[in-house]
């Protein structure tokens, strides 16, 4: 084989692969992009309904309901302007609480939101970036409002002071 | 007073990487022999310098002195001495002192064991890597110091985050660590190689151990932290392709890359811009790596709190490597070209193909991992990529490789005839997915998941091909060379790890029950039953304890025992779960919350074959660990090496 016919060959093969690459990458690619919603945008349609998505917000105090014994559970998540339902059916994260930044995964019904998933991740400090900026632009959004005591508690500091 | 010294021996620590960039890079430029000779005097100095900061913050935490910020923000009076040790490295400021000593380490030991190199050749390498060093360092100074004082001193530490207090997370890092910096040296080489304009054979087989000992320490790592997620995490998956997680399988998929190119380049003197090139990846996409859990951009377990300023010096850090290495590769790749050629069926293009393909995973993951950040920071909606995605664009790349690996590792150079090997080879892949085919349908009775017959058939396939040849030469008492054993281990070890994970992902069962005291659920055949609650304590949490039996036709099987646990310092609840672990299959039970009317949720779990995920990985280390052993390198480094220049 001559160096011509080698280079040749290597681009073929490189040309090749990069092609079959391309094209498994964009197929699933696009079928797995899930994208955040806050409750807010939620509340304002912005969410579509029945397809996974995730939602996060801090989970309301007070909301968490269950039937003594069952899996299933029901919660509020909150941005401090506006709330989700969530319903999960399983076992909840270690971090899982009240006060707690978290992520659902899982779709739309009706309003509510069927959560397949739920993150808390394991760190008592830390909130999910989008939640922290979500929260954030809302506590903004009623800052003007005069209405903001409840907010400032959610951010990415809680506990740092110690 | 101590941590002041600390300090002090840090700054020294940075001017002498100053003077060991300068004096190497410098010196080989000029041939002056005595700073050429100074360079690996200031090189052992820094060692020493880092080492001592290093002695003195693990000191810090021993004592439990808590005027010490980083100490006192990680520590506790209560910690075990084992995990005060290990928060050493538990967060920001500590990790990066680590990563700076490893630096140091590596180029203490390639000063060291590097007799046989030109002065020259290793001025540039230990400048080189005085450069990183001297980066890091400055980073590790002005942005995150571990000894910073905090006023008024703290009675007692915050403790250190729970989910780090296990004994393979104190392992984990430093290991890790030990890869990711490793292929700095490979890096180092690749820059010397073109600063010099020589690379040679005598090059590649300097490299090589090198690379393939960061290689190792970066798959025993990986290795390491897949089993604690496993473990620990409660999850009891292995493998999520969490951001950070891909972040130290992209260097590792391009270091894999690497040794095999580098293979080439010695045996045949071809591929050498492309093994230039890939020692730049590998280490690019280690500092990016070091980029994405610093910064706190990703969100995941292993970021800690953000801090805009650090992210944007290791941005910096990492434009600066990399643009600085492919500048200089546009300018000098072109005198170091390869010459000659291969037929199509050779091991050199079984090695192209190794390379194109594990290129591709390395290059897809890194897309799934970047494309949030891009989507976010253009305000185009916050994204998160699926691991459906990174589990596609990982098994379309490497299911081939699988099958290339066992037919490609018995072709030769230049060119391969099959005339002996084939009707063996073909007998060996028909044997193999019969047995799959066999373990799928007897063993577990179903067909599984599309690719579970594939992936089982693979499996067996390289394993047999991989002993195949040790084994006959064994038995005829023909000698091997160790590289050889080596490769064969290393490759057996993906076998093991691909049954391993066809294994789990084709019959894993999890399920979360509501389960009361004399409840039992069944899964695979294996009955839980529930026996009793109870509390219990540690040393630095209370824990509430769930006992559970597991019988297999009324055989006793296991008595589990998980744990809820409570940490008092950091309120932080944690799950500690029960793993019956066995040759075929793991048993798993995680304890969850008191759901009321008497019951507690639980999650149960049916892992066949996990155990041989992680014991691919220690093949695969242990595979490269001989092949460095092998006696070329050795000689390399006692008796100098007569070098012909080519470039």
């Amino acid at each position: 084989m001559t160096p011509r016919q080698k280079r040749l060959w290597t681009l073929v093969a490189v040309l090749a692969g990069l092609g079959l690459a391309t094209a498994v990458a964009l197929k699933a690619f696009d079928s797995n992009l899930q994208y955040f919603y806050d409750p807010s945008e939620v509340r304002a349609g912005k969410a579509p309904s029945g397809k996974a998505i995730r939602v996060g917000g801090m989970v309301a105090k007070g909301s968490v309901v269950r039937a003594p014994g069952s899996l299933q559970v029901q919660f509020v998540i909150t941005d401090f302007a506006q709330n989700v339902t969530v319903q999960y059916t399983g076992l909840l994260p270690d971090l899982f609480r009240e006060g707690q930044g978290i992520i659902a995964h899982g779709e739309l019904k009706n309003g509510t939101f069927i959560a397949d998933e739920v993150l808390a991740k394991h760190d008592e400090k830390y909130t999910p970036p989008e939640v922290a900026k979500s929260l954030k632009k809302r506590h903004e959004g009623l800052g003007a409002d005069g209405a903001s005591a409840t907010a400032p508690a959610a951010t990415k500091d809680e506990g740092t002071s110690r | 007073m101590i941590p002041e010294i600390g300090t002090l021996a840090l700054l020294i620590a940075l001017v002498l990487t100053l003077l060991q960039a300068t004096l190497g890079l410098v010196g080989a430029h000029r041939q002056d022999a005595a700073w050429m000779r100074a360079t690996t005097t200031i090189t052992a100095g820094v060692f020493a310098f880092v080492l001592f900061a290093f002695l003195i913050l693990v000191h810090a935490f021993i004592v439990h002195d808590f005027s010490i910020e980083y100490v006192a923000h990680n520590s506790n009076n209560e910690l075990p001495l084992l995990y005060r040790v290990a928060a050493v490295w538990g967060a920001h400021e500590g990790s990066l002192l680590l990563w700076v000593l490893i630096l140091s380490t590596w180029s203490m030991l390639v000063s060291r064991l590097s007799k046989g190199l030109p002065d020259d050749f290793r001025a540039r390498v230990l400048g080189t890597l005085g450069l990183v060093g001297f980066g890091f360092l400055t980073f590790t100074m002005f942005t995150s110091s571990p000894f910073t004082r905090l006023f008024p001193t703290p009675l007692d530490g915050a403790d250190l985050n729970p989910i780090l207090q296990d004994p393979a997370l104190a392992a984990h890092p430093p290991m890790l660590y030990m890869g990711y910096v490793g292929t700095s040296v490979a890096f180092a080489f690749a820059v010397a190689a073109m600063l010099s304009g020589r690379m040679d054979a005598a090059w590649s087989r300097w490299t090589r151990p090198w690379t393939v000992a960061a290689w190792m320490c970066l798959t025993l790592g990986i290795t390491l932290g897949s089993w604690w997620a496993y473990y620990e995490l409660g999850w009891g998956g292995w493998w999520f392709w969490d951001p950070v997680e891909n972040a130290s399988f992209m260097p590792w998929l391009a270091s894999t890359a690497l040794i095999h190119s580098l293979a080439v380049t010695e045996k045949r003197g071809l591929f050498r811009n492309w093994t230039l090139l890939l020692a730049i990846f590998a280490f690019s996409l280690s500092l990016l790596g070091t980029f994405l859990v610093r910064s706190g951009v990703l969100v995941s377990v292993h970021s800690f709190a953000a801090d805009p300023s650090r992210g944007l010096f290791v941005l910096g850090l990492l434009l600066v490597f990399i643009v600085g290495s492919l500048t200089l590769y546009a300018v000098r790749a072109p005198s170091l070209q390869s010459e000659g050629g291969f037929a199509p069926v050779s091991r050199e293009s079984f090695l192209l193909l190794n390379n194109a393909l594990l290129v591709a995973a390395a290059g897809l993951i890194l897309l799934g991992t970047l494309w949030p950040l891009v989507m976010d920071s253009f305000n185009l909606g916050k994204i998160s990529v699926g691991p459906p995605y990174f589990n596609t664009v990982f098994l379309v790349p490497t299911l081939p490789l699988v099958a290339l690996v066992a037919v490609g590792m018995h072709s030769t150079w230049k060119r391969a005839s099959y005339a002996s090997k084939g009707k063996t080879l073909g007998m060996l892949a028909i044997a193999g997915l019969v047995l799959g085919a066999l373990v799928a349908f007897v063993c577990y009775g179903s067909y599984g998941v599309p690719l579970t017959i594939i992936g089982f058939g693979g499996g067996f396939f390289l394993m047999a091909s991989s002993l195949w040849e040790p084994v006959v030469r064994l038995i005829r008492k023909q000698p091997q060379a160790r590289a050889a054993v080596g490769m064969a281990i290393a490759h057996f070890g993906i076998g093991l790890f691909v049954i391993g994970v066809s294994g789990v992902a084709s019959y894993k069962i999890e399920k979360d029950v509501s389960m009361g005291p004399g409840d039992v659920a069944s899964i695979a055949g294996y009955d839980f039953r529930f026996l009793s609650t109870n509390d219990a304590r540690g040393p630095n949490y209370t824990a509430r304890e769930g006992h559970v039996a597991i019988t297999q036709g009324g055989q006793p099987v296991a008595e589990l025992t998980t744990q809820k646990r409570q940490f008092k310092i950091q309120s932080n609840a944690m799950t500690h779960a029960g793993i019956a672990v066995g040759w075929n299959r793991d048993l798993f039970v995680a304890l969850g919350d008191e759901l009321g009317a008497g019951k507690w949720s639980l999650r149960l779990q049916y892992k066949p074959l996990v155990r041989y995920i992680w014991l691919g990985g220690v093949f695969m280390a242990l595979g490269g660990l001989v092949a460095i052993l092998d006696r070329r390198y050795r000689r390399g480094v006692v008796e100098p090496v007569t070098v012909v220049g080519e470039g």
